[in-house]
């Protein structure tokens, strides 16, 4: 029983604690602030209070279910519930204290008190522990002066600059209105409302966990997708105002925000839609399971007629911003199905990608332009350079693999990063500044014309990329189940064996780089069409690094998983724009939450579903 | 003339030295083991005659062509097939790809009939084919790595340390199919630390010491041998 004790008050220790230097980092970074700007229901909460809501409430659902597993009591688990909520509100709230000036004292109470108590306490484990006098007073001396030497001197910082905002900036007046829930003025009641807020989302993460499984995942569904469509207004805004007419569009949003009644009758429909999927969906899908071969073939065609035509209405269904969104999205797509060639089935580790890139770009750029740098003032079109764009980069992309081709693994991968750095270099170089301009890049790129009719928005040029992917979407399915696919798989496997069989490693790898360059290529190509400009600082490392990422997000080696990564990864960036200054640490985060919790990818390709299976079964297996 | 001619070849890695000219011959239908202890050069001869290595001096002649300059993955079609040390079954493929892969260089149409005939020598394989070959047991995965090795339709078949890691009762099975392979006209060049099985299945054999050949006799006569009982069979 005193086990179960100690391991459960650690659980909410652990957990709770956690969730509270969440807050406060997320706080002293600027973010919660930030994200108060974002109303997600009008006039009742902000993006902001949902942070400060969610950290304790997922926080009370996991500490619920990790004490579930103990064997604890519901009543206990509630009593956890609460503690955890209280625990993710404390370190904020003691930062609010010594921000005040009503409580500045205590800021710098604790901070005189502090290396006594430490000394005191660490010098008192000693005497406990059996040490003699002498080394007990050596000890308290000693820890009393080093953590003194620390405290003095930040204490002299706030007393000199007067306030915590000389060193966390962003703990300011904004932060303080966010999180006392617009009690400023009266902090003791400001950190009472926060404190139980926070206690109660604990409970109410808590409560979630006990209830029964079917009315929990339609809660779960309700609030995730009421907070979504929330969170993501104007995206929501944008797709509605495509296909409804403005009353009603008026009737739901007030500008980027939901309305009350909208959000509640969403939180209504979404629980009800998710409580019938709850109690009726795995029959749905059994039956679907049951559907003999020949139906499942029909079914799988209607299917594919569902999908091809909403993806060629898409442009008109979600409006231009969004288009422009999706059109970034569909050249990171051409990308990752290119690099994958390489990484994926080659398992060459290729860092350089922005080459074929930045080489497409810049082809159709000098190719096609009417300005100053344009070769040719508009003799070639864009579908002319199209295929030219193609050979350019499976050119250097052959070019490149020659040197590397004796390089594996890490090694590879630094070379090829040297060789992406030497292309981002020579694009802003004085030496190539008469071809491609240097700096200032190359301008007045045509759009594309069809047909007489020129391509400008966004809508349209979607059809390009879309065209693009599906093309090379194919070659992609056909290369990997080929025998030219079948022998990358064997070089990423083991090159030595790979050669033992047959294969020529050489040629196979230069085929994969050739092969992967070309669809940056065109990528690069619709890009430069796309915005009418080439500039040098298009072309950094970090086109390298996102095309690797969703590929890695997505799930390596996995056609549907690089378009699902593309979308996250390019697109909720895209969408996040007005939190701009954050974008990259939610980036950052999600990518290491991605590969803790789901190293395998969002949708993994069969093969490392397989290995990860059985990496986790070995892990079993050991530990039995 | 002997199908494979090793003669005087000098391999090095960087500025090490590993074979100090080696010469040995395999003629048609033999088995020969190429005994040593570690570091003495058995698997850089293997790679060496493989071709994943070339000797900077001496000659490698397979069926009286010179290959010691032939690119590794060549030699698979001109019948030479290794199956390399620690296995290197394609982990991520499943069986019947792995044989497939053993079959790459093969233009001709009777590769099922030779997986027919792979799968009857090692019915395990067949009762499996549609795992990945990362789940076989080292005893399945090592009978793999042979049957696709085989997959090429080899004259000579290279096996490097077919005994390395599998349980004792596994490594008389392993050595029992090196014999029914040889027995239906594969040429058999087998680098081995377990000594003791080498030399009880092979024709002749080469002890190797620190790159160079040091004994070079029938397999009986090394059993015999003094030297070779006391350094390799531990008898004293």
């Amino acid at each position: 029983m005193d086990t179960l004790r100690s391991q459960t008050s650690r659980t909410v220790l652990a957990l709770g604690l956690l969730s509270g230097a969440f807050i406060l980092f997320t706080g002293a970074v600027g973010m919660i602030a930030a994200f108060h700007e974002r109303e997600v229901v009008d006039r009742f909460i902000s993006l902001g209070q949902l942070l400060l809501l969610i950290a304790p409430f997922v926080t009370g659902y996991f500490v619920a279910s990790r004490l579930h597993e103990y064997g604890e009591a519901p009543a206990q688990i509630l009593v956890a519930g609460l503690a955890a909520g209280m625990l993710t509100a404390l370190p904020s709230v003691v930062l609010l204290l010594f921000n005040s000036d009503e409580f500045r004292f205590l800021l710098f109470l604790v901070l005189r008190l502090a290396p006594f108590v430490a000394a005191s306490a660490i010098a008192w484990g000693r005497h406990q522990a059996g040490a003699d006098t002498q080394t007990v007073i050596g000890i308290w001396l000693l820890i009393a002066v080093l953590v003194g030497i620390v405290t003095f001197s930040f204490a002299l910082i706030f007393e000199i600059k007067g306030d915590l905002r000389s060193v966390l900036v962003n703990i300011d007046r904004d932060w303080v209105e966010v999180i006392t829930f617009d009690n400023r003025k009266d902090l003791p009641v400001g950190i009472a409302t926060f404190g139980l807020v926070s206690i109660a989302a604990g409970f109410a993460g808590c409560m979630l966990h006990l209830m029964p499984n079917v009315p929990r995942r339609a809660l779960i569904y309700g609030l995730g997708i009421t907070a979504l469509v929330g969170a993501f207004g104007e995206t929501a805004r944008l797709i509605l105002q495509e296909n409804v007419d403005r009353d009603t569009l008026r009737e739901i949003f007030r500008r980027d925000t939901l309305r009350q009644h909208a959000a509640l009758a969403l939180f209504v429909i979404s629980t009800a839609a998710g409580f019938f999927w709850a109690m009726y969906g795995s029959q749905v899908r059994q039956s679907f399971d049951n559907i003999d071969t020949s139906n499942r073939r029909r079914l799988n065609m209607i299917g594919l007629v569902i999908f091809v035509a909403f993806m060629l209405l898409l442009p008109w269904l979600i409006g231009r911003t969004l288009s422009d969104v999706a059109v970034t999205i569909g050249i990171f797509v051409l990308m990752g199905l290119g690099l994958n060639i390489a990484i994926g089935l080659a398992g060459l580790l290729d860092l350089g990608y922005l080459t074929n890139y930045a080489v497409g770009a810049y082809i159709l750029a000098v190719l096609t332009s009417i300005g100053p740098l344009g070769l040719f003032k508009g003799t070639f079109t864009f579908w002319m350079v199209i295929p030219l764009a193609l050979l350019a980069a499976m050119f250097a992309g052959f070019i490149f693999a020659v040197p590397v081709l004796r390089m594996r693994g890490d090694y590879l991968a630094i070379a090829t990063l040297g060789f992406g750095e030497i292309i981002g270099k020579l694009a802003i170089s004085d030496w190539l500044k008469p071809l491609i301009g240097g700096a200032q890049g190359v301008q007045a790129i045509p759009k594309p014309i069809f047909f007489g009719a020129e391509l400008k928005n966004p809508e349209q040029l979607y059809y390009i990329v879309l065209v693009a992917s599906l093309v090379c979407l194919f070659v992609s399915i056909r290369l990997n189940n080929s025998r030219t696919g079948r022998q990358w798989m064997a070089i990423r496997e083991d090159e030595d064996v790979a050669t033992a069989m047959g294969i020529d490693t050489a040629r196979a790898k230069l085929l994969a780089f050739t092969l992967s360059a070309a669809t940056g290529g065109v990528a690069g190509a619709i890009f430069a069409a796309k915005v009418g400009t080439v500039f040098p600082n298009s072309f950094t490392v970090f086109v390298s690094i996102n095309v690797l990422s969703l590929i890695i997000v997505g799930g390596i080696a996995s056609n549907p998983g690089i378009v699902v990564g593309a979308i996250v990864l390019i697109g909720m960036p895209e969408l996040l724009r007005e939190f701009a200054e954050f974008r990259f640490l939610l980036y950052g985060a999600l990518l290491i939450l991605m590969m803790i919790k789901r190293p395998q990818g969002l949708i993994p390709s069969k093969i490392v579903t397989h290995e990860h299976q059985s990496g986790v079964k070995a892990k079993l297996a050991a530990a039995e | 003339m002997a199908l494979l001619e090793v003669n005087e070849i000098h391999t090095y890695y960087g500025n090490i030295h590993a074979l100090k000219g080696v010469s040995f011959e395999v003629d048609t239908g033999e088995i020969i083991a190429l005994i040593g202890s570690n570091g003495a050069g058995k698997t850089t001869t293997l790679r060496t005659v493989s071709g994943l290595m070339a000797p900077r001096e001496g000659s490698v002649s397979f069926d009286g062509e010179e290959i010691s300059r032939t690119r590794a993955d060549l030699l698979v079609s001109k019948g030479i097939s290794m199956v390399p040390e620690g296995r290197g079954v394609f982990a991520k493929l499943t069986v019947e790809e792995n044989l497939d892969m053993g079959a790459y260089v093969r233009r001709d149409g009777d590769v099922k009939e030779d997986l027919k005939s792979a799968y009857s020598l090692f019915p395990r394989l067949e009762e499996r084919k549609k795992q990945f070959a990362g789940t076989l047991s080292g005893g399945e995965q090592q009978m793999l790595a042979i049957a696709r090795a085989l997959m090429s339709k080899p004259r000579l078949l290279l096996l490097d340390e077919p005994s390395m890691g599998l349980a004792p009762v596994l490594v008389d099975g392993v050595f029992d199919t090196v014999q029914r392979i040889a027995s239906e006209g594969v040429t058999i060049l087998l680098v081995e630390q377990n000594a003791h099985m080498a030399l009880q299945i092979a024709d002749r054999g080469y002890v190797l010491q620190s790159g160079e050949v040091a004994i070079s006799d029938t397999a009986a006569n090394l059993q015999q041998n003094e030297t070779v009982q006391k350094t390799y069979l531990g008898i004293d």
